[in-house]
């Protein structure tokens, strides 16, 4: 990767808020997507209002917002496999992992299997994971 | 050490440019690097050469400006977030057909790959927002 020098780092991606009423859920999106193409080890994480971007069955005709929700199931053909939802916040809100749409990616070191991508943890294993990280990203 | 700096907030609304600013001054007084200073959200609009603040009170875009020119920084504004908000350079200006272009002078037009080459290349990845 042009500038990259093959340095390998861990970027993790923090989502906090609602996906509509700031743009800051669309525009993290944005960078993910790009940093895709960086081969870069990335995880992303949702808490707080953020669990509600990952949500089924969002419909925004009413609001006149672009509804980017799909995107999100893109993301395993990004190369994306690190998903993590903090469990507290979706019980804070009245949520669980349910409510929230299927992401999938297929590990091709097993015969393209169709594999699971979101994983919902604890806070403290959360905290954990964000601590091992090289670069922090909180949208 | 070399610092990347990401700004996610716009000029006078919230405190984060004006924080990355000393934040950056400090830096560069200590003698550390600054890879590269990337708006981002509503921190394009720290680029607009437009802005006229009262003349009593600081302004952010000036600052920024000759802090480039004198310390040689690479500014940064995303063109994805930018061309939302209405910060063209010339060639956006032509590219998209607009009558005025307002990036301010030190200020370049990129994309989102220079705030991840940022987040490689940099010891530290400072984001200054909300």
């Amino acid at each position: 990767m042009e500038n990259g020098e093959g340095v390998v780092k861990k970027f993790c991606y923090i989502n906090r808020k609602a996906p509509y009423g700031t743009i800051y859920a669309l525009e993290s999106l944005e960078v993910v997507l790009i940093a895709a193409a960086f081969d870069q080890d990335i995880s992303l994480v949702f808490a707080d209002d953020g669990v509600y971007q990952l949500t089924k069955g969002q419909d925004t005709d009413g609001i006149g917002m672009k509804n980017f929700s799909k995107t999100y199931t893109a993301l395993g053909d990004y190369d994306i496999k690190k998903v993590y939802v903090e469990k507290e916040s979706l019980e804070e809100r009245g949520l669980s992992a349910e409510d929230l749409q299927a992401l999938k990616y297929e590990d091709e070191d097993d015969d393209w299997a169709e594999k699971d991508s979101l994983f919902v943890i604890g806070r403290e294993e959360m905290a954990k994971i964000i601590d091992e990280q090289d670069v922090i990203l909180s949208f | 050490m070399k610092f990347g700096i990401v700004i996610n907030e716009g000029p006078y609304t919230h405190q984060a440019s004006d924080s990355a600013l000393q934040f950056v001054k400090a830096a560069l007084h200590k003698g550390h690097e600054i890879f590269r200073v990337f708006f981002y959200h509503d921190g394009v609009n720290n680029g607009t050469s437009l802005g006229v603040p009262p003349q009593d009170d600081r302004n952010l875009t000036l600052e920024w400006s000759g802090l480039a020119e004198k310390h040689d920084l690479d500014l940064v504004v995303c063109v994805a977030a930018a061309q939302r908000r209405g910060i063209l350079d010339e060639d956006e200006m032509g590219r998209h057909g607009k009558s005025a272009n307002n990036l301010a002078p030190g200020f370049r037009i990129s994309g989102l790959g220079q705030l991840i080459e940022a987040g490689i290349q940099a010891d530290r990845l400072v984001t200054f927002g909300d």
